[in-house]
């Protein structure tokens, strides 16, 4: 998708849990820009939320001293883009990972992609093994005076 | 994320605020494991009222405590959620598991 950028930001920081909300608490607050419903701000500190605990649950097995970095952009058509990216294992196989799958993993639902791919309008998941992961989030907001038309 | 434990007679009521996500996850699975091994507790209230926001690490929290409460065949319940948090518990389904009520009183009226 093409996107003509009018506001970025990017941040990086350390995988300790406490940046979870850090970072959803950044990009909800640089997503306000997009003058979005609350509920709407909801939703992308949650994906966001599910992104970066990924990051360190999954792709640095809770290492806490591991690299993230968080990206998002807002576009003139009031897109908005989110990239979270980590330097960690990798997935072999991204359509496993993105099944909903109830209790693989005792700590977490196993719903985070599935609340990506509903709250987002497309999630891409990019990964090599050994290298990383990235995943960027695209949703684009309606025009409030075009939601009370519809 | 504040946790507050009470137990009425064979009920545990964990009562929490703040955000619950994997900043708490494990804390909060220990605390209450460790009260639902040593005390003779077999019901389970969460009190979500002062919680502001939730995600998978959350729910996971959630959902591992339902399946110890109910294979010893005990109750477990989710009071006071706002309609954010209400959303993302309905959403996964959780809300066809644990009964959700608007109050402890409400349970107790039951």
């Amino acid at each position: 998708m093409a996107m003509n950028i009018r506001n970025y930001m990017r941040i990086e920081f350390p995988s300790l849990p406490e940046n979870v909300s850090f970072a959803r608490a950044s990009v909800g607050a640089f997503a306000a820009q997009l003058d979005c419903t609350l509920e709407e701000i909801e939703e992308v500190k949650l994906v966001v939320s599910e992104a970066v605990s990924n990051c360190i649950i999954h792709a640095y097995d809770n290492r806490s001293n591991e690299k993230i970095m968080v990206m998002a952009s807002i576009g003139l058509e009031r897109e908005l883009e989110i990239l979270v990216e980590d330097t960690g294992k990798g997935i072999a196989d991204i359509s496993q990972a993105m099944e909903p799958t109830y209790s693989s993993d005792e700590t977490r639902m196993g719903m985070g992609f599935t609340f990506m791919k509903s709250f987002m309008d497309n999630v891409e998941v990019r990964s090599i093994v050994g290298e990383g992961t990235s995943v960027t989030l695209r949703r684009t907001f309606l025009y409030h005076d075009k939601e009370a038309l519809a | 994320m504040r946790i507050e434990c009470k137990q009425v007679r064979s009920t545990l009521v964990v009562k929490l605020s703040g955000e619950f996500d994997m900043m708490i996850a494990d804390k909060l699975r220990r605390e209450i494991d460790s009260r639902l091994e040593s005390k003779q507790i077999t019901n389970l209230i969460i009190n979500l009222e002062k919680v502001t926001f939730i995600d998978s690490s959350g729910l996971g929290v959630i959902i591992g405590r339902y399946k110890k409460i109910s294979s010893q065949k005990g109750h477990m319940y989710i009071v006071g959620a706002s309609a954010s948090v209400e959303k993302i518990l309905t959403f996964s389904g959780i809300n066809k598991l644990i009964p959700i009520y608007k109050n402890e009183q409400d349970i107790i009226n039951i």
